[in-house]
């Protein structure tokens, strides 16, 4: 009794090679599809923009006038805004992490927590505009200030720290801990002087990754309320400020008016994607360097 | 070796210590002080932990009670069913009519266009980095992918207003200079690696043993992709799906900028529209004064925008629990 019938077997044999060969062809195709993307998005910026940096562009303050309008202010916003958002989320994040990673028992508490962070990420960034609005620029009454905006943002990223922190602790070897406790240091002496040591280049890799997400958002802080035209540079945390993708929103949309806005919004988006490749590479190299492996 | 410094350290103090006085009593005395200072900030930091970390609850908390409070104020104001079955958005002037459905629309069609895009694309490329490249090619393809997964969307509504609109337009003479159509694709194009990378996740965790069993009976590759692999991992796939979807309908910026502010209820792409995230954008960048209806509408439209996203987020992870395979 023949089970195959080899004859049809071999009939259907090259249409079934034709198909995986095209469907091979097809699925490369679509991959390359998404570099193209990338690749035309970058030329045009660069092509639009690159032409139109130079000292006077990166030091001028803000101005109708596209020849003399440059985006120190928004340079300085960004390292505000950095600073307000560093500290707030590195303390939250790092102290949650800890938390769960340590004390709290596996149990509802950790895990409703932990659902609650992961719903948190999953929060559109214009929402958390909505409550920064809410809370920090009205119910505080701080206004559309540095401070609002950073605290802000340090919620928006706190996932992300969280998540990068409680990797890194998790990854700390079970060993050195035992070791710590066997020399007769505490809980928290072991955490503060071993854990954290040790887990300290993740963390690290974590807030730089959030900080450049941070610095890449726009709409929360359209949200709250940065004007199109700021022309003051900030000098703390209490004044009002802009930072590069709210000018590069603003001169987007008023393209339409003046048609050298393009070019300015060009030119910021090649100076906020060198800022934020810089970043990036620093969050590799750190974690690179400096993390071991046990 | 920082961290085996510190335990050093440790050890050294307590040997200073005992060397100091020889009186034992007071060496004991010592002890006992100095633990129940320790004592004492051991019972006191897990509490500050525990504060710190309930912190990312209150913040869902104000999210939702911010949301809820004025959103009831809205609705005083404006009747519940007006608001979701009404077809006309005039928010400003002083006949205003708050009916959210040309915001629901204009939310769904871009969501829609963009997973057009974002899900063949997406789940070919995870097939083709999980499937048939080989090490080296996945190795210097998922960097590219991971670059394009950062770029912050404000730059994605610039390369619409100003590169993929006029592109289309050259194809499509009836497109308005703001479209939906438009920053749909876009969004679509960006949501591509988050697609891509999830559902090779899932694929990669196929066991490859369930590989090896389709290829020894005689299937093609692209036979034990379809019929095994894909299976398979269905569950992470169309949870990777859902996420996407529930980025698109977050997503503000490229919209914002692309799509303009016409607040007509229709259903065609080639026209102006504004969805629930462009709407928040732009009632709060016109600085609406609070207690007016047109502030509180709000955060209607935000609690709207939040109860979607919050579904679409439960379902994933519902999905990917539920109706994952374990091997």
């Amino acid at each position: 009794m023949k089970y195959v019938d080899s004859e049809q077997v071999h009939k259907k044999m090259g249409i079934r090679l034709l198909a995986n060969n095209m469907a091979k062809t097809i699925f490369f195709l679509a991959t390359l599809f998404g570099l193209v993307v990338l690749i035309v998005l970058i030329y045009r910026v660069l092509a639009d923009g690159l032409g139109w940096i130079n000292i006077d562009f990166l030091m001028n303050r803000l101005s109708t006038d596209p020849e003399r309008a440059g985006i120190w202010g928004a340079i300085v916003g960004t390292l505000w805004l950095m600073l307000v958002i560093a500290p707030v989320t590195m303390i939250l994040g790092v102290g949650t992490a800890i938390y769960l990673e340590e004390y709290a028992a596996k149990g509802r508490i950790s895990s409703f927590i932990k659902t609650n962070i992961s719903n948190l990420a999953g929060v559109p960034s214009v929402v958390f505009g909505i409550l920064g609005l809410t809370v920090f620029a009205r119910a505080l009454d701080l206004g559309s200030v540095v401070l609002a905006g950073g605290l802000t943002m340090a919620l928006l990223v706190l996932p992300v720290v969280v998540v990068a922190s409680q990797e890194a602790i998790r990854a700390v070897p079970q060993f050195l801990r035992e070791a710590s406790y066997g020399m007769g240091a505490t809980k928290w002496q072991t955490i503060k002087n071993v854990v954290l040591p040790a887990a300290l280049p993740g963390i690290l890799t974590g807030v730089i990754l959030a900080l450049s997400r941070a610095i890449g958002e726009t709409a929360p802080l359209v949200v709250i309320g940065i004007p199109a035209l700021l022309i003051p540079v900030p000098d703390g945390i209490f004044d009002k400020f802009t930072i590069l993708p709210v000018q590069i929103y603003y001169w987007t949309i008023d393209s339409a008016l003046v048609a050298e806005y393009a070019n300015l919004a060009a030119a910021t988006i090649v100076i906020l994607l060198i800022v934020l490749f810089a970043m990036n590479s620093i969050a590799i190299l750190v974690r690179n360097k400096f993390q071991k492996r046990y | 070796m920082r961290s085996l410094k510190g335990v050093l350290h440790l050890a050294k103090s307590t040997v200073q210590h005992g060397n100091k006085t020889l009186n034992v009593r007071e060496i004991i005395q010592q002890k006992k002080n100095s633990r129940s200072v320790n004592n004492y900030t051991e019972k006191l930091i897990p509490k500050i932990l525990f504060g710190i970390a309930a912190i990312s609850v209150f913040t869902t908390i104000g999210i939702v009670l911010t949301l809820i409070t004025e959103t009831i104020a809205f609705f005083k104001d404006v009747p519940f069913i007006d608001f979701f079955t009404g077809t006309q958005l005039k928010p400003l002037g002083e006949n205003a009519v708050f009916g959210v459905l040309p915001l629901l629309t204009g939310t769904i069609i871009s969501t829609s266009i963009a997973m057009l895009v974002a899900i063949p694309v997406g789940l070919m490329t995870a097939i083709f980095l999980s499937e048939y490249a080989s090490e080296r090619t996945r190795k210097a393809l998922k960097p590219l992918l991971e670059i394009l997964a950062g770029i912050p969307t404000i730059v994605y509504g610039f390369f619409a207003f100003t590169f993929v609109t006029p592109l289309l337009r050259s194809f499509i003479p009836g497109l308005e200079p703001t479209n939906i159509l438009s920053p749909g694709i876009v969004m679509g194009i960006m949501i591509i690696p988050m697609v891509a990378s999830l559902s090779e996740d899932a694929m990669s965790s196929v066991p490859n043993a369930m590989r090896e069993g389709a290829l020894a009976l005689g299937a093609t590759k692209l036979e034990v992709t379809w019929k095994v692999v894909v299976p398979a991992a269905i569950s992470g796939i169309i949870a990777s799906f859902v996420l996407g979807i529930s980025r698109a309908i977050g997503e503000t910026m490229i919209v914002t900028i692309a799509s303009g502010s016409s607040k007509n209820f229709t259903f065609d792409v080639t026209q102006s529209m504004q969805t629930m995230t462009a709407y928040i954008v732009e009632v709060t960048g016109g600085e609406a004064a609070a207690g007016t209806t047109l502030y509180y509408s709000l955060y209607a439209v935000a609690m709207t925008l939040f109860v979607f996203t919050l579904i679409m987020n439960l379902l994933a992870q519902y999905i990917s629990r539920r109706f994952r395979e374990e091997y």
